[in-house]
């Protein structure tokens, strides 16, 4: 799978308003890559604060 | 004729108290719970509260003495509590971690929606929480499996067997599945914790638990953990049942991953009861294939089995969905559920062909593609190697339940349930096993239940002695067994005259 993905042609870079508001193509590439960054910029907003050391500190005791 | 499979899935989530100062984890998870049970007595939902009755767990503990008393909110407790909720799950405290069982399922699909239902829970106490604690302080919960160094937490499942079927049938059959299905059941993970496998060697897999089995047949379930668990202990008839305790799985953010993983093990282990499956995949070293099935990204490396031959984990799914179908033919699919059989059967046919073809389509059905993708994605926009801290701070937060911080609801995973059948079963109990029968008695008696289990009931009628009701078989004391009867009856001391006669 990892090779797949290196063989996939990397998406054109968004310019910004333009693709979102350009017809959708459905299941193209540029589409796909306009919805992952709009969702990473979505998820930038909601990252935690301090995420970095929060996982340093993340220890849980051992389960079943 | 294999028998109905009955089933549910237990969770221990990950549990954090933020803020200044020193904390427990047992203390915060009692504080969880306690404040959740607090929060629905001040509200108009029936309280749920009642003691666990271990009578049939531990012999000699008198489980009535350990019952939970009234709460005082705001008065915050943390004591080791104990719950059993109005909608038959189990809420309590258990290894450091708050841990909910869901009640007892007729389908895959019904366990999904009360596993959604038991994060709305958690959702829920973490609020609650948060209004009893100090300014500055919160609890904060994980649907995961692994802290990254080296401790590791369950999501197991439960299947109701026929007793006859021979152990080592279910043994054969059920490790060639838990080593297979981790293609479409892992929630994915950034390196590997298994002794001698460096992080450089695996950067991701698929599976937060498969590094941490060590042994192939067992008792145990937090040392040497063993890719088939021999606890026997049905809850339930135990001349006829068993009951098939899975520790392998991963605690899934996808509803499909869900469904897939309770969905398919049901069907195998329906067709093993039913000697449905003719070729036994019995592998060289079932624990290293567990791992390396998990490392392999490529989802291609052979396993080896002990004839000497190799197979791929997917052409095992292939073969199995292959007898499935089958299987659905000949004998229907009622005894997991005619139409979530069939649901099932076919998200099954799907993922495997997507795996097969392109996996990063099931970004939006399998947890470890969703979380893989979103990885990758940042690695790309930010050129971040897999070891930077930042990408684990984004695979820890695809976990958290808080809603305004979960990153799996925020990554378009498909829906099997909705809102509306969710929020309803934080509180009703399903209709189609005597899970039904404890929800309904709890939501209308909880005040002269002394305590429960899963097989039985203590009531209190206000004549001594106290009346046990047994609830040994799972597939009775549902709606349509015991509904009228339930609706007709005004007292605890009427339903238990109204059985015994």
């Amino acid at each position: 799978m990892a090779e797949r993905e290196q063989k996939r042609k990397p998406a054109p870079a968004r310019q910004d308003e333009e693709v979102a508001e350009a017809p959708p193509k459905s299941g193209s590439g540029e589409k796909i890559k306009a919805e992952l960054d709009d969702l990473l910029h979505e998820i930038d907003d909601v990252l935690e604060t301090n995420a970095e050391d929060f996982v340093r500190s993340y220890v849980q005791k051992g389960g079943q | 004729m294999a028998i109905h499979k009955v089933c549910g899935i237990e969770t221990e989530y990950g549990i954090v108290m933020r803020g200044p100062g020193e904390s427990n984890p047992v203390t915060a998870s009692s504080l969880l719970i306690n404040a959740y049970v607090g929060d629905l007595e001040h509200s108009a939902v029936a309280g749920p509260k009642v003691g666990w009755d271990f009578e049939d767990e531990m012999p000699g503990n008198d489980a009535r003495g350990s019952a939970v008393g009234p709460a005082s909110p705001p008065e915050i407790e943390t004591h080791l509590v104990n719950a059993v909720l109005t909608n038959g799950a189990r809420y309590y405290v258990d290894h450091a971690h708050p841990e909910l069982s869901t009640p007892e399922c007729a389908d895959a699909r019904s366990v999904v929606v009360w596993d959604r239902a038991a994060e709305s829970i958690l959702v829920r106490s973490m609020e609650a929480a948060k209004r009893l604690l100090p300014e500055g302080h919160e609890i904060v919960v994980h649907k995961n499996n692994s802290d990254g160094k080296g401790n590791s937490y369950g999501c197991h499942e439960n299947y109701l067997m026929d007793r006859s079927v021979p152990f080592g049938r279910i043994v054969t059959h059920a490790t060639a599945h838990f080593v297979t299905r981790q293609l479409f059941t892992g929630a994915g993970k950034i390196g590997a914790e298994a002794p001698g496998v460096s992080a450089a060697d695996v950067p991701y897999q698929l599976t937060q638990r498969a590094d941490f089995f060590e042994a192939e047949v067992g008792l145990e379930t937090t040392l040497k953990r063993p890719i088939i668990n021999t606890r026997d202990e049905p809850h339930a008839d135990a001349q006829k049942y068993r009951r098939l305790h899975v520790i392998t799985g991963d605690a899934n953010l996808a509803e499909v991953a869900t469904l897939l993983k309770v969905g398919t093990t049901a069907i195998v282990l329906a067709m093993v009861e039913d000697d449905f499956l003719p070729r036994e995949f019995v592998f060289r070293a079932p624990v290293q294939a567990m791992r390396k099935v998990s490392h392999d990204l490529t989802l291609e490396r052979p396993i080896e089995l002990v004839d000497g031959s190799t197979i791929t984990a997917l052409d095992v799914q292939w073969e199995e969905l292959d007898r499935a179908r089958k299987y659905a033919e000949e004998h229907g699919l009622e005894v997991v559920g005619e139409e979530t059989g069939r649901l099932v059967l076919e998200h099954w046919e799907a993922v495997l062909t997507a795996l097969e073809s392109d996996p990063m389509t099931l970004s939006d059905r399998v947890d470890w593609v969703a979380k893989y993708r979103l990885l990758q994605a940042y690695r790309e926009r930010d050129g971040l190697e897999w070891a930077d801290g930042r990408l684990a701070a984004l695979a820890l937060q695809y976990h958290d339940l808080r809603p305004t911080k979960s990153l799996a609801r925020r990554v378009g995973l498909h829906r099997v349930t909705t809102d509306e059948e969710v929020e309803r079963a934080m509180s009703e109990p399903p209709e189609d096993t005597r899970a039904y029968f404890r929800g309904r008695c709890l939501q209308k008696w909880a005040g002269s239940i002394v305590a429960a289990n899963w097989d039985s009931l203590v009531f209190d009628v206000g004549t001594e002695p106290l009346r046990r009701i047994p609830m040994m078989e799972p597939m009775r004391g549902t709606r349509a067994h015991v509904g009228t009867l339930l609706d007709a009856c005004a007292t605890p001391a009427d339903l238990v005259e109204q059985l015994s006669a």
